[in-house]
């Protein structure tokens, strides 16, 4: 079962197959077994997952059928469960239980998927390897002395190693598609505003979007349909249709105009993954597609503006965690100075500081108008740059990531570097594009990832040009060993 | 040296939504602690505010009011600062780009002139929540059901002069936003108060002083002391030498004295930045033009009206429009009794007498302007005399009951009928021969007298008109 789609589940569960309490339970002694070498999950929903999965067994004998229907999942621990801890991978919030779901939560549940479990993540969703995790650094299932990339490493590891036919990641600067291009997975990041952020706790609310991680294009389509649309307790979702993800799958992709950014393919970029991901355009090029060299003349810019928006916009976000109403709150405050600086300086891991005093100087007076604001301009111009080449490509493609999954611990000192990592993916965030990454390939026996990126609300473009090419490559398929 | 007082208000008015201005929950007051208050206002993790559109038309109805221009477009922004009553560890408010542009107010100076004061601006933002410092035994007690709360702020030009000029500012505001119902002004609940900013210079001066910003006054008499004893302390350190220093001071009532309560160089930098879980509001003209057609009689408008329609002196018109609540009462009254001078003079002269005795406000008087009304006409129609009236006012205000209830019961129907008047007036004047003489001799000031008897003798019942003539008559004759 564990290696089935959720497009095969789903039919397997409407055939009576098996039920999704035998799944359930499956899936869940299989993530027990061998999470242990991979820690992905920070915290298991045993009983209630079974609980769902009765529910969906019942829902689908009163002649209810859905894709999603009876098949489990786990969700980032930065999405409020009801009654779950959701500690966002800190020792802040390592005791806090939301009283409500997050809309994503809430959709994926109605829509009849059990939650096997909560992934590990960087704190804070701050991290591109899963090592600032209060609760220790995921393990690369292609190899356990790299990374999974952050901060979605839980989800991606999970998804690859097959604990999991899906699950939920959220990306502010990349943090769906890096790890699921480190992690050989697919995974989508949607415009911004086409899910709802309501419930998934904020790291840098202008750039955090939700998004499916899946094996599958076919996958990531189901689920994105059912996490997707508006919320009225999210002012920034946008209230337009959901389109039906599945049904355009298939369309023919002849005649369509793929941008290869020039800056895409220059330093930094690991040879091995360059030639990877030039052997997968040129299979888009045998399906007929059309290849067009583009410019985005600003994206060297995007990590240093990134890096001003992201960390501005944490240092306010992050600021209610103060040790007064819920969370960690340091032992024997003297007096209400002590215990901010206590309840924030024991609770709050080192990324997390770094970048909270990155904003909060960014910030303040006087520097405001020479960092913030001037970031936001440059933002205007990073996005101008995509809505210029949209004008003449359908889609643009580049590398994931500029190298593979690297050794834990090999950048932990070195945080620029670190920050480099995303330099293909922050871009997407700052124009709030959509943007995808699927499996493409292999180097030094480690997974290398296709980025394609596409107009706003374009999510079904991305997914119909991602399943033909997984219809006829299987990099998708792989699995790594020991997790067959 | 003569000294000229600069001054500028801040007034922070709570906005009468059910709902908060981010929240659904409940704005009632005085509930218990921490029980009107959801996810958004405890600001936990993963919670997003969403705009109530309610705010939105009464800061419009606001700057309707006030001439201003409103925003097509205006931005609400984080006010960064921990404090343990404030949530989210920032205040959601609107920094660069208020709702509401410049405007203005005309207020009555006491010498009957009147003078226009500028307002800046005025910007929407929450509420913070509360400490409690009592009653925790050296620890801090926080009720958060006032966070969230939603409030217009609205920022004058330093225009006022005087602390009189900046008491009837801060009425006329108050006025205002009552009369367009978008706030109950209610002081003692927090609901309307202000900062006052202070600067005093020679007069002729151009330049401003340096000036010190008196917070959170919650009193029209407060504003006026504070106001006050901070000019006077400014002229005092400027006489002496010394120089004002730019800082926050409290003024605190009991001991009547303002003082400091942080100087410029501790002042918060509260990294101000747009809110990015909030979108830009924007209003069409058709939105503008919709909520104009919903505005009620403005004061100045009214006071105009109650002059030409009610031939109302200036000073009655300007007492009685002054509240809304006083208008409506007064124009009720009218209606009841049909005479806008009487009901007038019985408004604010009687029943104000009472309220202000009682310090109560007229929305809680025991009169209502119906009965008012019904009382007047009995004036009116000669059932009683003014002098009576006054009496069953009294009854009234103590809750005996309606006017003719309390005429009947008390027996003061006054006596009109003429034959048993007249034989009073014969007894009194049978009665006092020495009198009779002196008024006869020419000392007609003896008319009082007469009439005294005559009313005495009857308990204030007989029409005095009567009375009048009728001695005026037998004694001439």
């Amino acid at each position: 079962m564990h290696n089935m789609t959720l497009a095969q589940l789903a039919a397997a569960l409407q055939e009576g197959r098996f039920s999704s309490e035998e799944l359930t339970r499956a899936l869940l002694a299989r993530a027990r077994e061998l999470d242990a070498g991979l820690n992905s999950v920070v915290s298991f929903a045993e009983e209630q997952a079974l609980a769902q999965a009765r529910e969906a067994d019942a829902r689908r004998a009163a002649g209810e059928s859905g894709p999603l229907l009876g098949i489990p999942l786990m969700h980032k621990d930065i999405f409020c469960t009801d009654g779950l801890r959701t500690s966002c991978g800190s020792k802040m919030l390592d005791n806090f239980v939301a009283p409500y779901d997050a809309t994503v939560v809430a959709r994926l549940a109605a829509a009849g998927m059990p939650m096997l479990a909560k992934t590990n993540m960087d704190e804070f969703a701050m991290g591109s390897s899963n090592e600032t995790s209060f609760y220790g650094p995921v393990k690369n299932p292609w190899n356990p002395d790299t990374v999974p990339g952050g901060s979605s490493g839980g989800s991606a590891a999970a998804v690859a190693a097959r604990l999991v036919p899906a699950a939920t990641g959220t990306d502010t600067g990349g943090s769906i598609r890096q790890p699921a291009s480190l992690c050989g997975v697919t995974g989508l990041k949607p415009t911004y505003g086409r899910v709802s952020r309501w419930g998934m706790i904020a790291f840098a609310s202008s750039l955090d979007q939700a998004g499916p991680i899946t094996r599958t294009a076919e996958d990531a389509a189901l689920l994105l349909g059912a996490m997707a649309g508006f919320d009225e307790r999210d002012s920034t979702s946008l209230d337009e249709p959901v389109p039906d993800y599945s049904a355009t799958l298939n369309e023919d992709i002849r005649g369509l105009k793929i941008g290869l950014p020039k800056e895409y393919f220059g330093d930094g970029l690991d040879a091995e993954v360059g030639a990877r991901v030039q052997a997968a355009i040129e299979e888009f090029t045998r399906l007929g597609a059309e290849v067009v060299e583009i410019s985005l003349p600003n994206t060297h810019l995007a990590v240093p503006v990134y890096y001003v928006v992201a960390p501005a916009e944490c240092s306010s976000n992050l600021s209610r965690f103060d040790g007064v109403r819920f969370g960690y709150r340091c032992e024997d405050p003297q007096d209400l100075e002590d215990l901010y600086k206590r309840s924030r300086g024991e609770g709050f891991g080192a990324e997390v500081k770094r970048r909270v005093m990155i904003g909060t100087y960014a910030l303040s007076a006087g520097y405001y108008d020479a960092y913030y604001l001037k970031a936001q301009q440059i933002r205007r111009l990073i996005r101008d740059d995509f809505l210029r080449a949209f004008e003449d490509v359908d889609v643009i493609m580049g590398p994931t990531s500029p190298s593979v999954a690297f050794r834990l611990g090999e950048k932990t000192a070195d945080p620029v570097s670190m920050y480099l990592s995303d330099i293909y993916t922050i871009a997407v965030n700052l124009a709030g594009l959509p943007g995808m990454s699927v499996p493409c390939g292999f180097a030094e026996d480690l997974p290398v990832g296709l980025h394609i990126v596409g107009n706003y609300f374009d999510e079904a473009r991305l997914l119909n040009v991602a399943h033909r090419y997984q219809q006829v490559t299987d990099w998708h398929q792989q699995t790594p060993a020991g997790f067959e | 040296m003569d000294w000229e007082p600069v001054i500028g208000l801040e007034i922070h008015t709570q906005l009468a939504t059910k709902s908060k201005i981010f929240s659904g929950a409940s704005t009632a007051y005085g509930a218990a602690p921490n029980t009107q208050a959801c996810a958004v206002d405890l600001g936990l993790p993963g919670v997003l505010p969403v705009l109530n559109e309610a705010v939105v038309t009464m800061a419009i109805k606001f700057g309707l009011a006030i001439e201003a221009e409103i925003a097509p477009r205006s931005v609400f922004a984080r006010k960064n600062y921990f404090y343990p009553d404030l949530p989210k560890g920032y205040q959601i408010s609107q920094y660069e780009l208020p709702i509401v542009g410049r405007g203005h107010v005309d207020i009555e100076l006491e010498d009957g002139t009147r003078k226009r004061i500028g307002i800046t601006r005025a910007h929407l933002e929450e509420d913070a929540g509360k400490s409690l410092h009592e009653d925790f035994h050296g620890m801090t007690g926080i009720d958060l059901n006032r966070a969230g709360t939603p409030l217009i702020e609205i920022v004058s030009e330093p225009d006022m002069r005087s602390a009189a000029e900046a008491v009837a500012y801060m009425r006329k505001i108050h006025a205002l936003v009552r009369y367009l119902g978008i706030s109950d002004g209610n002081m003692q609940e927090g609901s309307f108060r202000c900062d006052a900013n202070v600067s005093v210079r020679p007069v002729g001066e151009e330049r401003m002083g340096t000036r010190s910003e008196l917070k959170n006054i919650n009193s029209f008499r407060f504003v006026e002391r504070a106001i006050e004893i901070e000019i006077e302390r400014q002229i005092e350190i400027l006489e002496g030498g010394g120089e004002v220093v730019q800082e926050t001071r409290l003024y605190d009532a009991e001991r009547d004295e303002t003082r400091s309560m942080r100087s410029k160089e501790e002042a918060m930098d509260y990294r101000y930045f747009p809110d990015p879980d909030l979108l830009p509001v924007e209003i069409t003209a058709d939105e503008i033009e919709a909520v104009r057609a919903t505005l009620p009689e403005l004061p100045d408008a009214r006071r105009a009206r109650f002059e030409s329609e009610y031939q109302l002196s200036a000073d009655d018109a300007a007492f009685l429009t002054a509240a809304r609540e006083t208008a409506e009462f007064y124009e009720a009254t009218v209606a009841a009794c049909g005479d806008a001078r009487l009901a007038a003079n019985w408004v604010r002269g009687e029943l104000f007498g009472y309220l202000n005795r009682e310090n109560r406000d007229i929305t809680d008087s025991p009169v209502s302007a119906a009965m008012l009304g019904a009382l007047i006409r009995r004036i009116q129609d000669n059932t009683i005399s003014g002098k009576i009236a006054k009496e069953v006012l009294e009854a009234m205000w103590k809750g005996e009951g309606e006017a003719d209830a309390i005429i009947e019961a008390r027996g003061l129907r006054q006596i009109t009928d003429t034959g048993a008047i007249e034989a009073e007036v014969d007894r009194v004047i049978a009665e006092n021969p020495k009198q009779v003489e002196q008024y006869r001799g020419g000392k007609t000031k003896l008319m009082g007298f007469f009439v005294g008897q005559v009313m005495k003798a009857t308990g204030g019942k007989a029409n005095p008109a009567q009375v009048n003539e009728l001695i005026r008559k037998k004694l001439g004759g």
